[in-house]
């Protein structure tokens, strides 16, 4: 199949932009992926929710081709891992960046034009002119020549989103791009993608643990829990008895004001944690579910480990081992 | 101070601060700063070890930051970083003690290996020096974008095509080769600071990266001269004009960044 | 069995003075060292362990000027740096290593200088090596009690605040928490760090007290989990290793080619190295899917830590594990 640089109205409709199929990834002795399959169509927008360590980061690596799979195949607008490369833009979830940097917005946004390039850089009109015309469309315009260490969170997905778009793309990958934000910062980034997105015929597969955010605009869903993946629209999807097949234990749903929440538990004030975590939620918990933001803390504070855990759950690295009495080693080896 | 002798000086001087500048930036960016130190200091064993089989000095450095670049390359995958360079730094200084309690005129050598002897300098060693500046200028150059793709957001340059390692390791080859033909000049223990001070004062003057390369050079030229003309006048090591120098620059440029952050008004939220 | 230990050992080694005083010396040095290293592994501060040490090469050269102890020296300059490195104080690793290295550059100039003096002034020709390589076997006697003062001092930091310290290496937002003064842990570490280092400067000189640091506090990391047996683990291997190290160079008095013996510092440094080696080569891999309890905490499971990592293969720079 040829790829043309058309809009969407001149695409096969039928042609899936990202196509998984038996898709199992074993790392470390552990299955992450089970017999994970779903489909993207163009310009679609599709959201991937699971907790921490539900196989998210894996599955977004696999279509990026760093990754290998154990099984299954995994092919963007039908090509191969190889010819991948300037199919697919990928958002991370945060870069390290200190504020003493020399990189303005509009370099880092330029770097995702010519940055796998190596040779001199030949300063052009013409990648000025994109870089500003990429900076508008994400309204960072503003802050073009800012320090990108200086940003917000905010300001700097922004920035990256526009990095990664620029080269045009036609997948994009977003990596739990909301897990630092607050709830009006990541309502705009999603209204801003949406937007974005739609006007260039770019398909959007966006990480998340928490899926009201995405409500609005997402035109599917991807559920990954205990490895294995369940897709569709959020109606098909995201209902008890799918669910319940998926975590392998009881789990209920409830709408709430339009809000959508997946709550594990007998109900009797006891907390049990689906599989790992996000979704787990105790009536007595402080949080309230109506906000509809993530009701990961609700755990109890016991050991060193679950108290790291919860207090390191701002920076978003895994929690370290709570196994109390020895060296939490979330950190990779000490030595 | 410009007599012909003294030519040589300067010219090297020169030579030495343009590259530090230009290798520098990427230090900072990359925050290598230990590795950057421990690759010349682990030299000075290779430049022991030539002295004392016989072989030109500047083949002894080469060999040995090569090898102690990848080394701490490897190691530093399978375990923590900053503990493989500090053990593969050492290991390489005990070799170096070792050499040097081989021979027996050391005082004076080892003295000049480790800060510096840029008034001795001959006109012979020029050219390798030279040709070893353009090598890695050219090198740097050409990795510009990757790199510093590489640098600031390495996930992304991975989903493009740019693998993380191996741009680190092509990046610690290039410092190998820069400081193992400086270290001659301004001692194994203080070409670190003629490559972290200019450029750390760099960042602080401009937001932009390519002005902020220009300016370290600049910068680490300056300071070169300022330090062999100070030399020359007091007859006190370079090394020392150098290192108080470094951390001068970069106490101006956090001066600075805190001086024009007070001044400039606050952001507007995003 | 006496035809083995006079195979390992050369004659006269337990008879000899300076042997039994390098072997005081140099235990008490490897295991203040090796102690305090674990916590310098810990927090990720093996470069500011070996910017210390090369600071102190600085009080060295300056006491051979002012005529007093190079301990004394080395112990000075080696507090004072601690105390400029913290005061520079920055979190960040990045911004961290590079302050630590502009104070070790402005630091050794100043050594640069005030060894020039020494070679010029003074008549200690040797001052360089011997401060740069050590002096285990030409050491005084009248040295022992301020090597054991400095020692206890540094021994007394890390036993007093070991929880604290434990803690707030692990994660300092969370000892704050819990009213630990950050800063002044912090401060009190990186004192018995400059302690630590200006005993084994002293021993095997400035330039190769980081192997004493780091090295042992690696291999027992590597052997187990727990903090504190790797503190205690750090030190015995420090001592194993420095003791060994002793009789090899006591040894190699008969070698080839000078003669005149291979220096104590290299067989401590190449030791420590080559068990650094062997630990990265035999020890397990960071332990994977033990018990539930982790998973109860959302930890990706049994993917190694490294999770966010691996899409960016090597961290560039220092800043890897630690982040803090």
């Amino acid at each position: 199949m040829t790829m043309t640089s058309a809009t969407p109205a001149v695409l096969d409709r039928a042609a899936d932009v990202l196509a998984v199929d038996g898709l199992s990834v074993r790392l470390g002795g552990r299955d992450v992926l089970r017999d994970v399959g779903f489909r993207i169509g163009a310009g679609e927008f599709v959201g991937l929710i699971g907790s921490n360590g539900a196989g998210k980061t894996t599955l977004l690596k696999v279509i990026l081709g760093l990754v290998a799979p154990t099984a299954g195949t995994v092919s963007v607008c039908g090509q191969p891992r190889a010819a991948r490369k300037g199919l697919v833009g990928y958002v991370p979830q945060k870069i390290q960046l200190d504020p003493d940097m020399p990189v303005r917005a509009r370099d880092l946004v330029g770097l995702g034009l010519d940055g796998h390039r190596f040779g001199l850089p030949l300063p052009g009109r013409g990648k000025r002119q994109q870089v500003d015309e990429m900076l508008r469309a994400v309204d960072a315009e503003r802050f073009a020549d800012e320090r990108v260490g200086n940003l917000s969170g905010g300001e700097q997905q922004r920035v990256m989103i526009a990095h990664a778009l620029i080269s045009s793309p036609r997948l994009l990958l977003l990596d739990e791009p909301l897990a630092n934000l607050d709830l009006r910062s990541a309502q705009e980034i999603i209204a801003l993608l949406a937007r974005v997105c739609a006007q260039r015929g770019v398909s959007v597969l966006i990480s998340a643990h928490e899926m009201n955010p995405l409500l609005p605009v997402m035109d599917s869903v991807v559920y990954l829990a205990g490895g294995r993946a369940a897709s569709g629209t959020t109606a098909e999807v995201v209902r008890s008895e799918v669910l319940s097949e998926l975590y392998g234990h009881h789990v209920d749903v409830i709408r709430v004001h339009g809000r959508i929440l997946v709550v594990a538990g007998t109900g009797d004030g006891l907390d049990i944690p689906a599989e790992s975590g996000a979704a787990a939620c105790s009536p007595t918990s402080g949080q309230s579910p109506a906000a509809g933001e993530s009701v990961a803390s609700g755990y109890p504070l016991g050991e060193l480990g679950e108290q790291v855990g919860h207090g390191q759950s701002l920076s978003h690295e895994p929690p370290p081992e709570p196994v109390p009495g020895a060296l939490p080693g979330a950190q990779g080896d000490p030595s | 101070m410009f007599q012909p002798f003294m030519m040589n000086a300067w010219v090297v001087a020169t030579i030495v601060a343009v590259v530090a500048g230009v290798v520098g930036f990427f230090v900072v960016m990359r925050g290598s700063a230990f590795v950057a130190d421990a690759v010349p200091q682990g030299a000075f064993a290779g430049a022991a070890g030539a002295s004392l089989i016989g072989v030109s000095t500047l083949v002894g450095l080469g060999v040995f930051a090569l090898a102690g670049a990848l080394v701490i390359g490897w190691l530093g995958r399978r375990g923590r970083h900053d503990v493989a360079t500090a053990l593969t730094l050492v290991l390489m200084l005990g070799l170096g003690a070792l050499f040097l309690s081989f021979t027996t005129q050391y005082s004076s050598e080892i003295f000049a290996l480790l800060f510096g002897e840029i008034l001795g300098i001959s006109s012979s060693e020029i050219l390798p020096i030279a040709a070893g500046a353009v090598v890695c200028i050219v090198a740097i150059m050409a990795m510009y974008r990757p790199l510093l793709l590489s640098s600031l957001a390495p996930e992304s340059g991975a989903a493009r095509g740019v693998k993380a390692s191996r741009m680190e390791l092509l990046f610690l080859l290039v410092v190998a080769v820069a400081t193992s033909m400086t270290l001659p000049v301004v001692g194994a223990l203080l070409i670190f600071s003629l490559m972290i001070g200019p450029p750390a004062a760099a960042r602080s003057l401009t937001s932009s990266p390519l002005r902020a390369m220009a300016l370290s050079v600049v910068i680490a030229v300056a300071l070169a001269w300022v330090s062999v003309a100070a030399s020359y006048q007091t007859n006190w090591p370079v090394g020392f004009f150098v290192g108080v120098g470094g951390a001068v620059c970069y106490a101006g440029g956090r001066g600075w960044s805190a001086w024009s952050a007070a001044r400039r008004p606050a952001a507007a939220p995003a | 069995m006496t035809w083995l230990l006079h195979l390992l050992f050369a004659p006269g080694f337990f008879s000899s003075a300076p042997v039994r005083l390098a072997l005081l010396t140099g235990g008490v040095a490897a295991l203040v060292s090796g102690a305090v290293g674990a916590f310098t592994v810990l927090r990720g501060q093996s470069y500011a362990g070996h910017a210390l040490a090369d600071i102190s090469v600085t009080g060295g050269s300056g006491s051979y000027l002012l005529g007093i102890s190079p301990l004394l020296g080395f112990a000075g300059t080696g507090v004072l740096a601690a105390g400029v490195m913290d005061m520079i104080g920055i979190r960040r690793p990045r911004g961290r290593d590079l302050a630590t290295g502009i104070v070790r550059g402005a630091g050794l100039g100043i050594a640069a200088l005030l060894l020039y003096w020494d070679t010029t002034h003074t008549a200690a020709a040797g001052a360089a090596v011997t401060i740069l390589f050590g002096s285990m076997f030409t050491l005084s006697p009248t040295v022992v009690p301020l090597v054991i003062a400095c020692g206890a001092v540094a021994l007394a930091i890390v036993v007093v605040l070991y929880r604290p310290l434990l803690l707030s290496s692990v994660s300092a937002d969370l000892a704050a928490a819990r009213g630990i003064r950050v800063r002044a842990v912090g401060l009190a570490c990186l004192l018995a760090i400059a302690l630590a280092v200006s005993l084994s400067a002293l021993t095997v000189g400035t330039i190769l007290s980081t192997a004493l640091l780091v090295g042992p506090a690696a291999i027992a990391l590597r052997i187990t989990r727990r903090p504190g047996l790797a503190t205690v683990t750090a030190a015995l291997i420090g001592v194993a290793v420095t003791w060994v190290g002793i009789v090899l160079a006591y040894d190699s008095f008969t070698w080839p080619p000078q003669h005149d013996g291979w220096p104590v510092s290299f067989f401590v440094v190449a030791l420590t190295f080559t068990g650094y080696l062997l630990a990265q080569l035999t020890g397990r891999r960071p332990d994977r899917g033990r018990g539930s309890a982790r998973r109860a905490a959302g930890r990706p499971g049994g993917q190694s830590a490294r999770e966010p990592a691996p899409l960016a293969a090597a961290t560039p720079g220092t800043s890897a594990p630690a982040g803090r």
